[in-house]
């Protein structure tokens, strides 16, 4: 199995979780995340004082897969995530050892 | 001059001006939180212009005599407009310059409804263009019709507190606007719902209180007028709110909250051309009816390409209409001294209620088209497309509704060579 990491556009979600749809995957776990990359931050002003904002809204998707699926997902989010621009995002692929489910408590392979 | 009655205005206006950043948070709640203080600031920036605007220029436009169409600016930057009550278009009781700045606040609510058919997309220094000209040219000879002496009050065309002069007019000007300006990028592909539904709750819970004003202190008075105005203002809205709660029954199963907030809305719109002129059994019957109408002309627009974001053609518009034409059916003259509708014998009061209705809708319909073209022409309507995808909180302000303070920001020192940011966090490697 692997962990699939995503960390991609707030704007993009609806597009890779179409993309995801596609190859049916089940489930997924998003989070609102804050980070950087490449893309600089932005400046903000408060109270007369200017602030650099380095780390920018993004969104985190993981995802859990068999081996023989991991780049056909890694592919699919790729295309749907892209804009070309600074601040797409990447993708972390990761094993994963073990995995349960709690309502059953049985081990998944 | 009376005190009591100078006491009460004074209320009243504060009250009304408290309307406009109730909106603020009912429209900042309807909108994502990227765009939130963009929607905010549209709502709040009128009582900056448009209130400036109002007491230089507007109320000569609007409550000066002149002749049927327009004042005659003989009130300029108040010229005359003074502590005493004479000098009024109307007999009042209270300081000129008192009842100029009730009628300011309405200016400025008005101008600020439209700001929810255009979130979400449109460029700010536009939008404040806009309004500012809006003002002077679409709401001021629309309020001389029909409160200033113009050809709609010889008619006889009966509008307690604006039903025909704010609402109809805000809500056509926002669909001419919604369709000027244009969809958002992403509608109606991506999910566009409300970041913040308590703030929507709480912005309903602030117009009804701040309606007090506006609906009871067009009464002018601390009158049984106002008195009248004030029972309707509270009844109106409890009769839309209950048929609302068995419509979104009837639909889905639940009672939501959005949908509680904007009946509240709806009702406020309907009982204001007539607040002070039904009975109070009327206005139960009078906002029980109006839920209908604005309630499926949400479910139309949320089906159709129209991106009036925040709805303001199904309440104010829609509400608006009914309302001004339910006025003609239910006024009692027993009440306001004034003039029966249908119900009580005078069937004629309906065709010139649809005469002032279809008046505001031409003229605001119109104006604002020409208005937004005119505006489009020395500035962009449109923030561009990162703009938008950005959120127009940072792109337009500089700001975010939301932020967690020295986790993701650096001050950077001002002055010169100072600019560069200081990040107190390691790159991370995404």
């Amino acid at each position: 199995m692997k962990l699939i990491k995503c960390i991609i556009r707030p704007n993009k979600v609806d597009e890779v979780k179409d993309a995801l749809a596609k190859l049916s995957i089940a489930g997924m776990t998003v989070t609102e995340v804050r980070g950087h990359g490449k893309q600089k931050g932005h400046t903000a002003i408060y109270r007369g004082k200017e602030y650099n904002v380095s780390l920018l809204p993004k969104m985190e998707i993981e995802i859990v897969v068999p081996d023989n699926m991991a780049d056909d997902v890694v592919k699919a989010v790729v295309q749907a995530a892209r804009t070309g621009e600074i601040g797409d995002g990447r993708v972390f692929v990761l094993p994963v050892l073990e995995s349960y489910r709690i309502r059953t408590g049985e081990k998944e392979s | 001059m009376n005190q009591a009655d100078t006491a009460w205005m004074l209320i009243s206006t504060a009250l009304v001006l408290l309307m406009t950043p109730a909106l603020a948070f009912f429209y900042g709640g309807l909108v994502r939180s990227k765009n939130t203080l963009n929607t905010m600031m549209m709502s709040f920036i009128s009582l900056g212009f448009v209130g400036v605007l109002w007491a230089t220029v507007g109320y000569s436009i609007a409550l000066t005599p002149g002749n049927n169409w327009v004042g005659d600016m003989s009130r300029l930057f108040l010229s005359g407009v003074g502590l005493e009550p004479e000098g009024a278009i109307v007999a009042i009781t209270i300081p000129h310059m008192l009842y100029m700045a009730f009628q300011g606040t309405f200016c400025i609510i008005t101008a600020a409804l439209i700001s929810g058919a255009i979130v979400e997309r449109m460029r700010f220094s536009a939008y404040v263009a806009f309004i500012c000209i809006w003002s002077l040219a679409i709401y001021a000879p629309l309020a001389h019709w029909v409160w200033g002496g113009g050809w709609l009050a010889d008619m006889g065309a009966l509008d307690y507190a604006g039903g025909t002069v704010v609402h109809i007019n805000a809500g056509v000007a926002a669909l001419v606007a919604a369709i000027v300006v244009g969809k958002r990028r992403d509608y109606p592909s991506s999910s566009l719902i409300p970041h913040n539904v308590p703030f929507v709750l709480l912005g309903a819970g602030l117009l009804w209180f701040g309606w007090f004003g506006f609906n009871a202190g067009s009464a002018l008075a601390a009158g049984p007028a106002a008195g009248l105005a004030f029972v309707t203002t509270m009844l109106a809205p409890a009769a839309t709110l209950v048929v609302w709660t068995f419509l979104d029954m009837m639909r889905s199963g639940k009672p939501t909250a959005v949908g509680a907030a904007t009946a509240i809305v709806v009702g406020l719109v309907a009982i204001t051309p007539a607040a002070g002129f039904i009975s109070p059994m009327n206005a139960i019957l009078l906002g029980a009816i109006a839920a209908v109408p604005s309630y499926i002309g949400l479910i139309i627009r949320a089906k159709s390409s129209l991106d009036d974001s925040l709805d303001v053609v199904a309440a104010h518009g829609v509400g608006g209409t009914v309302g001004a034409l339910l006025t003609g059916v239910f006024a009692q003259k027993s009440l306001n001294g004034l003039a029966d509708g249908a119900l009580f014998g005078n069937p004629y009061q309906l065709v010139v209620q649809g005469t002032a209705v279809l008046a505001a809708i031409v003229y605001s319909g119109v104006g604002t088209f020409v208005i937004l073209k005119l505006v489009g022409l020395v500035l962009p309507l449109r923030a561009t497309a990162s703009e938008e995808t950005s959120g127009l909180d940072i792109t337009g302000h500089g700001e975010e509704a939301y932020m967690h303070v020295g986790t993701t920001m650096s001050a950077v020192e001002p002055g010169p060579g100072a600019r560069a940011p200081q990040s107190v966090l390691k790159p991370a490697s995404i």
